[in-house]
């Protein structure tokens, strides 16, 4: 009795503890929030306090400085179309990388690891040229294929451990019924790959939506901006005008809170199983 | 015969095909001419490079005291970023993997700082440093925040580091925890039965057997306060005085903002090796701890 009663008050101290050290965690939503709606005045007197009077235009004049409709489509385009292409492409790679582990695929497979560690700044220089020279710049098309190069290491990484883990026997069945090489991939490995799709999809989102120096560098044009371009392009206009710069932010980070609580549970999964040891 | 070998051709260009295409464009190729611009003097303009040899690596390990800076706030940075990030993570995963009423909504809010991106959260810190914690130090007179966070050298380096920490403990939280989760039950109860304390516990079974998840968490914790980059230019541009100025950031500034390519290349060059070299040894030194559960 005695034990069980002491491990409920054990119990129930962390349980507060950690709900206060919650509630600091998220003081900067709260700051952030209640100044949003403030008026430029009452945010410099006391910027602590819930707001007297709700100010929600603000929000309005955010919204058309930013040009958020444009950012928001930009941003979407940019994470949708890079996000498709690169599961498929990478997902084909690997799996032919582990069904044909031919001496040629597994150098290739060696140097994608290997590029893993290379840091974007060790690119980012020539990476300017080679787009320029190619014609990419100032395209969301030339942005896509950027993330596709950059993206492809690691979502060959974690295919690769994934297809290995899957038995051939199932393939050569299909291919037995008479099913092609690419009905196999398609209609047998493809779905089969579902749970590590989802991984890859939500590590690629979580970092090509919050994605600043890349696009900054390829983009230029203000009606191709996305989100953290064009806020870092207010910022750089509209220093200290937080009445307009708070909106702005609320604005920019609530897609994609939108998404993480919608998408909670596998964006968990997605990082746990991503976190294999490489 | 050659019926098969033609068609194994195609399925291995179709299948290999476009993922080599595109990282040798965008990785390859870039990482090569990068380093052969590093021992050139180029603008980024000519098309012309003018070979150097080593001038630009002489330049940079003697004379450029600004590059110095930058990579000494990164060591600092990283040393005690990563120590506090990693300890704050495992402390919340070891309390949220107890049976709490609250956990899931407490891990959500633990984990929501990452999902946005470090040049946003780097303007809504910046908001905090300046009018939040100086509200919040009117009211309770508590000289801690009435300091001037981001003017100052010193603590403007703090708040670099309690910003990462804010953004970085949750993910390496989530980590923990699956690791956490993994620990056989039998073994922690059998300790329970013989009389280990909960420190003993913790220190002779736990630890030896979440190393596994502590080598992956200290790499990318690593690996993220190395390549600093957004969280520096929203919060503090670098200042006060050059003073949080990363290395990243810098290797920026040499090659966009002094339209030094050739240079900037060069440290760029020296940067890979040594993300590459600490990284590798990191890995290498906590494996060689792990143990079979």
């Amino acid at each position: 009795m005695e034990t069980s009663k002491r491990y409920r008050f054990g119990t129930w101290t962390t349980e507060l503890v950690m709900i206060l050290v919650a509630l600091l965690f998220l003081v900067p939503f709260y700051f952030l929030f209640v100044n949003s709606v403030k008026s430029f005045g009452d945010l410099l007197t006391d910027s602590a306090a819930w707001p007297q009077t709700f100010v929600w235009s603000n929000y309005a004049r955010a919204w058309s400085i930013t040009r958020f409709p444009e950012a928001l489509w930009n941003s979407l385009v940019v994470t949708v179309v890079s996000n498709l292409l690169l599961v498929l492409i990478s997902s084909m790679a690997a799996y032919r990388m582990v069904r044909h582990p031919t001496r040629y695929n597994r150098v290739l497979f060696s140097l994608f690891v290997a590029a893993m560690v290379i840091p974007f700044q060790s690119v980012m220089i020539p990476l300017v040229k080679v787009v320029s020279t190619l014609d990419l710049m100032n395209s969301i098309g030339g942005l896509v294929i950027c993330y596709l190069g950059f993206g492809a290491p690691m979502s060959i990484f974690l295919f690769h451990g994934f297809v290995k883990g899957v038995p051939v026997e199932v393939e050569e069945a299909a291919t037995v019924d008479g099913c092609t090489p690419y009905g196999v991939f398609f209609r047998i490995v493809y779905p089969l790959m579902l749970p590590m799709m989802v991984t890859v999809i939500i590590l690629n989102t979580l970092w090509i939506w919050n994605d600043y120096l890349l696009p900054s560098l390829v983009l230029q044009k203000a009606e191709l901006r996305t989100i953290p371009i064009a806020t870092y392009a207010f910022f750089g206009q509209y220093t200290k005008q937080w009445d307009l710069a708070l909106p702005a932010l609320v604005l920019g980070i609530l897609p994609v809170i939108v998404f993480f609580l919608a998408m909670q549970k596998y964006i968990i999964q997605g990082i746990m199983a991503g976190s294999v040891k490489g | 015969m050659n019926r098969a070998k033609s068609s194994q051709w195609l399925q291995q260009w179709i299948f290999v095909g476009p993922s080599t295409l595109f990282f040798v464009i965008i990785i390859v190729i870039p990482f090569i001419l990068g380093m052969y611009y590093s021992f050139t003097e180029w603008n980024g303009v000519a098309n012309q490079a003018k070979w150097v040899g080593l001038d630009n690596f002489y330049h940079i390990l003697w004379d450029d005291d600004k590059f110095r800076t930058a990579f000494w706030f990164t060591i600092r940075f990283t040393v005690i970023g990563v120590v506090a990030a990693n300890v704050l993570g495992f402390l919340l995963a070891y309390f949220l993997t107890k049976p709490l009423k609250t956990k899931n909504v407490l891990r959500t809010i633990f984990f929501m700082p990452n999902v946005i991106g470090g040049l946003l959260l780097g303007f809504i810190w910046q908001f905090i440093f300046v009018k939040g914690f100086a509200a919040i130090g009117e009211s309770t007179d508590w000289s801690f925040f009435n300091l001037s966070w981001l003017g100052d050298e010193i603590t403007a380096f703090w708040g670099i580091v309690i910003v990462f920490i804010w953004q970085t403990a949750g993910y390496l939280m989530v980590i923990y925890i699956s690791s956490l989760t993994n620990v056989p039950r039998d073994m922690l109860e059998a300790a329970e039965i013989d009389g280990a304390s909960r420190m003993q516990i913790l220190r002779l079974i736990i630890l030896p057997l979440i190393i596994p998840a502590v080598t992956v968490c200290l790499f990318l914790a690593i690996s993220w306060s190395f390549k600093m980059f957004d969280l520096n230019l929203s919060l503090t541009k670098g200042g006060p005085f050059g003073s949080t100025e990363s290395v990243a950031l810098n290797i920026y500034n040499e090659a966009f903002v002094n339209n030094r390519y050739g240079l900037g290349t060069a440290k760029a060059l020296i940067f890979f090796i040594i993300v590459a070299l600490v990284t590798s040894l990191q890995v290498r030194l906590t494996k060689s701890r792990e143990v079979e559960a």
